[in-house]
């Protein structure tokens, strides 16, 4: 009897462990960089830089170039500097904000890191940047664009691009000038990033706003909101929101007869997630991003690592990485001198000359780019000044 | 403005209303049958439509071999091949959906109301070694062998538990469903082609409008899924009205133990519920692949909850009451979400659940799968 209340407990326990694994699988964990391509080894690290960013989730399309970025910088530097090579440390929220704070919690546990790119999303960042400050951990960001981050006054907080305040206004700019339409028509997503895009085009395109409306980025069906566009039958209709929504209600806005002009911020800009996926219905989309395509050297150099062009960000991280990288190899020691350095930084990226002002914005952020999707592929159209 | 939305766009509402909701009942379905029969909320019943979903996809693009685009357009099919393309997806799906259901009962369920057999054990023996596996090995070959080497002496020893017939206490289904819905929804995560992403589906009918009813277009898409979820139901209301093995779902329902006695097999009747609502499962799968083209890992989870709200809103148990639920929340959502705004939809809809179970505690049309009449 009492083996087989053994074998019963045994039983018992590795059906849990079942469960466990199964829904625990990828959360929150940190692992060293698995790096793609041409890794040069680092053996006795003097020091880590961490990323945080959706590695896995609903975004993690925009995640990846993220990464590709980040790891092509430390491996350029490691092969430069074999003595004193840095490594990076990547922590995934699947952007989500509810996850953050755990995860920015391990981040600061770990002593080896003084410095952070990231956090990826504009949720995620408003949700762990609190401890980072408390930490004085210097953050990098060169996605996360929500335009309120930074009325809560963070001391550690950099961002290397234009912000949503810049994007937003900058959005309706070329709606107004460039495309002229009589009505523009507002749909968000509800999330910080997608609602404050959305409202900062609203607040910009004034009266010409004919219909708004939310959606929720869970559902499948959009029906609601698809219905209200047709029946207001706007010229334009501007989306707040990430790329797998956008083709979900491209798809279901071309399905029900909508010909309005679509027009997407950067969350949008994913060859894959938003241009594949829709296929014609994405065909003419005209999509909004701080970011900028790298310099030719980087363009060949991200060919050669991933065999394909550099995506959305990936610019905007390959600089914010050398940041960090070249202020470890200026000799700063701890996180305190990072920072430091960080504040007074002043040097030239691909993307940009690289200078932060006292509130952590990029001083030269003021322009976005357009791109537009033709023949299903996302290309660039003009700059927005 | 918003108040007048309504008026302007109501029929258009109600027509995507409606198709949303049948879709919705034909999961309901899932959850009612099986609620009727043991008063157990099976919640991994929204992963049993997400491998529809997946069986739709795989039949679309692996044994039809149809492409995502051709030529950077929509993969069309007509007349006779698009029949064939449907009918042979609809299968794949109710198959997928149907046999999920029924390893799903047997392997989670079953042996919790200590009647597990040698396939449960099996089934659970070789989950274990895979899942143990993980923890030395990333290589899909392995542990594959691995598991099937674990498989053999474990079976062996989950049959030697499962003889002793114990029962679990009711809690302990619902903590299995649980977890079962969590794995399928992972398992779903890991294993495809890329990890967590969404698919798109091939979409292979040409989404014509048919006639504009007051300006809203009915398009072909919702038709289908009209006619497809209305004789869907018709057939099972059939089967459980007019067969043996429908008597034998009714009077479990009723009474188990009773029905027992009276020599129906209550295993093998629940097994016959589990199947039913798995291949309803299945063809709501079809039917939402063939209006939304797509589908994810987690797509069964805000499908399921709003399934199981509209099981419960038209009467849990009761069959037709789950047809009048589906369709209730559906146009509950669309008119909500068109007078309040999108972002308010879920808040519309269990506003309404609230409001009906207030007056009315057992649904619309109250619990009675056990009633002689359905």
């Amino acid at each position: 009897m009492k083996k087989s209340n053994l074998l019963r407990a045994g039983a018992v326990l590795v059906s849990l462990s079942f469960v466990v694994t199964a829904c625990g699988g990828s959360d929150d964990e940190a692992s060293d960089t698995t790096a793609p391509a041409a890794a040069a080894t680092c053996d006795n690290p003097v020091a880590s830089i961490a990323l945080q960013f959706p590695e896995t989730g609903d975004a993690a399309n925009l995640g990846a170039p993220m990464l590709k970025g980040a790891t092509l910088a430390i491996n350029e530097f490691n092969a430069a500097n074999p003595d004193a090579c840095v490594t990076l440390k990547t922590f995934d929220t699947q952007g989500d904000p509810a996850k953050a704070p755990a995860v920015a919690q391990s981040v600061i546990d770990d002593a080896t890191i003084l410095g952070l790119i990231g956090p990826g999303f504009s949720g995620e960042s408003l949700a762990a940047l609190p401890l980072y400050d408390e930490a004085g951990l210097a953050t990098i960001t060169g996605s996360a664009t929500n335009a309120t981050i930074q009325e809560q006054g963070f001391k550690v907080f950099h961002r290397i691009l234009a912000n949503d305040a810049v994007q937003g206004p900058a959005v309706a700019k070329y709606i107004a000038e460039t495309l002229k339409p009589a009505s523009v028509g507002i749909i968000d997503d509800a999330s910080d990033y997608g609602k404050g895009l959305a409202d900062a085009v609203k607040a910009a395109a004034g009266d010409s706003v004919v219909a708004t409306d939310s959606i929720d980025p869970k559902a499948a069906d959009f029906s609601a909101a698809v219905s209200k566009m047709k029946d207001a039958n706007p010229e334009v209709i501007f989306f707040g929101g990430y790329y797998g929504e956008a083709a979900k209600l491209s798809t279901q806005l071309r399905d029900a007869g909508v010909e309005s002009t679509l027009v997407f911020g950067d969350g949008v800009k994913d060859q894959a997630g938003y241009a594949d996926a829709a296929g014609p219905a994405a065909e003419g989309a005209l999509i909004a991003c701080p970011c900028k395509d790298g310099s030719a050297d980087f363009t060949a150099a991200w060919q050669a690592a991933y065999s394909e062009v550099p995506g959305t960000y990936g610019a905007e991280y390959y600089d914010a990485a050398n940041v960090l990288l070249n202020i470890i190899k200026a000799g700063a020691a701890d996180r305190a001198a990072v920072l430091a350095a960080v504040k007074a930084y002043d040097a030239a990226g691909i993307t940009k000359q690289i200078k932060f002002t006292a509130n952590g914005e990029a001083t030269e952020a003021s322009t976005i780019y357009m791109y537009k999707v033709t023949d299903g592929k996302i290309t660039y159209v003009a700059d927005i000044k | 403005m918003r108040d007048w939305l309504i008026y302007r766009t109501f029929w258009d509402l109600t027509v995507s209303g409606v198709a949303l909701g049948l879709i919705y009942a034909l999961i309901a379905l899932g959850y009612t049958m099986v609620y009727g029969v043991l008063r157990l909320i099976n919640f991994a019943h929204s992963e049993i439509f997400m491998v529809g979903t997946f069986g739709v996809l795989i039949s679309l693009t692996q044994v039809f071999g149809i492409n995502l685009f051709e030529d950077g357009e929509y993969p069309y099919r007509s007349g006779i091949a698009l029949v064939m393309i449907l009918i042979g997806s609809t299968v794949a799906a109710m198959v997928v959906s149907g046999a999920g259901a029924v390893v799903l009962e047997r392997t989670a369920y079953r042996p919790l109301r200590g009647a597990g057999d040698t396939f449960g054990a099996v089934v659970l023996a070789f989950l274990t070694g895979l899942i143990a596996s993980f923890l030395f090995t990333d290589s899909m070959m392995t542990n594959l062998m691995i598991a099937a080497v674990i498989t053999g002496p474990l079976a062996v020893v989950y049959v030697r538990i499962f003889r002793k017939g114990r029962q679990a206490p009711r809690l302990a289904f619902l903590i299995s469903a649980i977890g079962a819905s969590m794995a399928m929804a992972e398992a779903g995560a890991t294993w495809g082609r890329d990890e967590r992403v969404m698919y798109k589906t091939p979409r292979v009918l040409e989404k014509k409008v048919l006639l504009n009813f007051y300006g809203a277009d009915v398009r072909i898409d919702y038709v289908i899924v009209a006619f497809g979820a209305i004789l869907m139901m018709t057939a099972l209301l059939l089967f459980v009205n007019r067969t043996r093995l429908g008597r034998g779902i009714r009077a479990v329902a009723q009474d188990a133990e009773t029905a027992r006695i009276l020599g129906v097999n209550v295993n093998s009747v629940i097994l016959v519920t589990f199947l039913l609502g798995g291949a309803m499962a299945g063809g709501a799968a079809m039917m939402f692949t063939l209006v939304y083209d797509q589908t994810r890992f987690n797509i069964g989870f805000l499908l399921g909850v709003k399934s199981f709200t509209a099981a419960v809103l038209g009467g849990i148990g009761n069959i037709k009451g789950a047809l009048l639920g589906g369709i209730v929340l559906g146009l509950a959502e669309n008119y909500g979400s068109a007078i309040f705004g999108g972002q308010w939809k879920d808040v519309i809809a269990f506003i309404v659940l609230l409001v009906v179970l207030m007056f009315r505690p057992t649904g619309i049309l109250g619990e009675s799968l056990g009633k002689a009449r359905v």
